[in-house]
């Protein structure tokens, strides 16, 4: 039993971790106030460019930059209509996830089924052998270990620095930014572009650590997923992991247990992931959009008037 | 929207939802109702349409190749083809503008294409629609019907090796969907390693889904975690698994292409199709006007006993001893016979219930029913 919940949440830690970059890139725009609904098409393009440069450089490292670049320069597009063009976000980011599916599906032909250097799991010394965290946290991939830091990074970036104070403004009371000397857009401009590079970088882990392959449409929703993540977490870094964590190991639960041979209910668990975003959410969902970002409630709140 | 096979190869790379939809309005009621003529009759042109991606190493790729040999064999036709066409009512709409291309004869080649299949054929009775490996379970259309081969038999012959490969006795399964096809090849593959290592057993996963390689990654670690050491699979895009059972030093076994280059130490053998004679032949029968009777009429299956059977053994690979290779031979050579199937009875369910009686040799459409697991496989069906 004990060796069932060790492979549950290390699969969910292996699995949730495209969907936890995603989701902390998308924490980020919407702290400064935008709502980025392309998440999905960030993390199909880095997952291409990740696995494409990976294949040509033989670097992997190279892919998990190109993969970032990728990530940045959709959402750098998403950022570029709804600050300076004023346009919808949800319609553009929706728009953006049509766009990543179809580039990715244009360009990602040639590197189905290619062969590219991928990251393997390292065990990390001593703490590998702990019971219960060693399999958990440390037996995989580099990428993975690297993500570990990002959640706490950008928490006491957020809550410490002068630029995450800024970026907190920009979601809170944007119209105070400009009497400091300011400009609202940049910052926003930033935070969506930044969401965006580590989208492409989830989406890099996926190709070039996970699934070490490319496959048109192979993020399967995990970008909204990840979106849906933000706002049950309540805009907190800390929280968006582990409830990345938790969707990973929902979707572990079935692999796991239909490998030791136990009867279930397959289309019941590959539904629970979903059904349990969605309690969370409904249960949830009037506290947490107390919690929202003050800027951002007020582009849910239009888009539901009008 | 889709190629004619002397276009650019960029000209191939297609199509999202939205695209599809798009070109839809424009290929609306061509011929229908046109012609009384022999279905196929004197076509100057093909249509292929696959569910994924022409090169996924896979089932889809298999199919392209098989389109890509009738280019070949007619140089005057116009060969048509649409990647990763989805599994629902868009599929009709790129078959019709196919038609409207001129192509009288149409390949649709996933299972789920069958629906759509079947509507267009309605709607275009000079227009001969073929589908891939489902089965009409109504009254077959004149201008309408199945072919697939006996895909079990080479996946029987896959399990021997994996049967004598094995030192845990555990063996891997990952497949997307329970439809019968898969459910026979994992029964075929348990019974070939049971017929050489009584010990053996097969632990399935499934994924849910064609092509979810992600989820294939998770499916892969467990069962190797479990101490699977020869993984085999039913999916259309393969990289993901074999890659993941070639990292950690087991054996892997292949299904719908020859993937050897991404194992190059733990290929064993697999399964794969060789579409080219009968596509050809498929289309020259309808060509000629003598599509409506023939045995592509119909729900047509041919394997080991029956003829060239289009899904054939890949090429062993380096750690298969000689005597294994001899002992898949006579395997092979006994399928052909009348008494030699993969479902020669007796056969017993997991629960221990007989469902073929000793002395029995179920046929290829028996074959095609049979909706449970065999004793020795572990894991159950969804239900």
């Amino acid at each position: 039993m004990s060796d069932l919940i060790t492979d549950v949440l290390s699969g969910g830690v292996r699995g949730g971790t495209a969907i936890m970059l995603a989701a902390l890139g998308e924490t980020l725009a919407e702290r400064a106030g935008v709502v980025n609904l392309g998440t999905e098409g960030c993390l199909l393009v880095g997952a291409l460019a990740g696995y494409a440069v990976a294949a040509e450089t033989g670097n992997p490292w190279a892919g998990l930059v190109a993969g970032a670049l990728a990530g940045a320069g959709l959402a750098l597009l998403h950022a570029a209509l709804v600050i300076w063009r004023r346009a919808d976000q949800f319609a553009t980011g929706l728009t953006l996830m049509f766009l990543g599916l179809g580039l990715t599906s244009l360009f990602g032909a040639a590197y189905v089924g290619k062969a590219a250097p991928g990251f393997a799991p390292v065990e990390v010394p001593l703490l590998a052998d702990l019971p219960l965290l060693g399999p958990v946290l440390f037996q995989h991939d580099p990428v993975t270990y690297a993500s570990y830091l990002v959640a706490p990074l950008m928490w006491w970036w957020l809550r410490r620095t002068r630029s995450g104070l800024l970026v907190r403004t920009a979601g809170e009371r944007a119209d105070v930014l400009p009497l400091y000397g300011y400009r609202a857009g940049l910052i926003r401009g930033s935070a969506v572009v930044a969401g965006g590079a580590l989208a492409g970088l989830g989406g890099a882990q996926l190709s070039t650590a996970y699934a070490h392959a490319w496959f048109e449409g192979m993020t399967a929703g995990r970008g909204f997923i990840a979106v849906a993540l933000v706002i049950f977490a309540a805009w907190r870094p800390l929280r968006v992991v582990a409830g990345a964590y938790l969707f990973g190991a929902m979707l572990a639960v079935a692999p796991v247990l239909q490998a030791r041979g136990h009867a279930l209910n397959q289309f019941a668990l590959d539904a629970l992931p979903f059904v349990i975003t969605l309690l969370i959410l409904a249960v949830i969902g009037r506290r947490t959009l107390r919690a929202a970002p003050q800027e951002l409630r007020r582009v849910f709140e239009s888009s539901s008037t009008s | 929207m889709f190629t004619r096979s002397r276009m650019p190869k960029i000209a191939a790379i297609t199509m999202t939802g939205a695209l599809l939809s798009a070109c839809a309005a424009n290929t609306a009621g061509s011929s229908a109702g046109a012609g009384s003529g022999a279905p196929g009759k004197g076509t100057e042109a093909v249509g292929f349409i696959f569910v994924g991606p022409k090169d996924d190493y896979g089932y889809n790729q298999a199919a392209y190749q098989g389109s890509q040999a009738v280019a070949k064999a007619f140089p005057d036709l116009d060969v048509l083809t649409a990647e990763n066409v989805p599994e629902d009512d868009n599929a009709a709409r790129v078959m019709n503008s196919m038609i409207a291309k001129g192509a009288k004869v149409i390949f649709a080649t996933s299972y789920g294409h069958l629906d759509a299949a079947l509507k267009v054929a309605a709607e275009h009775p000079d227009v001969a629609v073929v589908q891939q490996g489902n089965l009409i379970t109504k009254a077959v259309p004149r201008n309408a019907g199945t072919y697939f081969g006996t895909v079990y038999e080479p996946v029987y012959l896959a399990g021997v090796a994996a049967g004598r490969a094995t030192r845990s006795d555990k063996l891997g399964y990952v497949y997307a969907f329970p439809i019968n096809q898969t459910i026979s090849n994992i029964n075929a593959f348990q019974r070939g390693a049971a017929s050489v290592n009584p010990k053996a057993r097969t632990f399935v996963v499934n994924t849910s889904s064609w092509c979810d390689p992600a989820k294939q990654a998770e499916a892969a670690a467990n069962l190797l975690k479990q101490g699977v050491d020869v993984i085999t699979q039913h999916q259309d895009c393969t990289a993901t698994i074999i890659k993941a059972t070639e990292a950690a030093g087991k054996y892997t076994v292949g299904y719908h292409a020859d993937a050897s280059s991404l194992a190059p130490k733990g290929w064993l053998t697999g399964s794969q199709w060789q579409w080219a004679a009968l596509f050809t032949d498929i289309v020259r029968t309808a060509r000629d006007g003598k599509f409506t009777g023939s045995k592509y009429n119909a729900n047509y299956r041919v394997g080991f006993k029956t003829g060239q059977n289009p899904f054939v053994q890949s090429p062993f690979g380096p750690s298969v001893t000689g005597e294994v290779k001899d002992e898949v031979a006579r395997a092979r050579s006994w399928l052909a016979t009348a008494q030699g199937s993969p479902f020669a009875g007796p056969v017993t369910d997991q629960g221990g219930t007989v469902r073929i009686p000793k002395g029995t040799v179920p046929d290829y459409p028996a074959i095609e029913k049979i909706d449970y697991f065999v004793d020795g496989v572990v894991g159950k069906l969804p239900k």
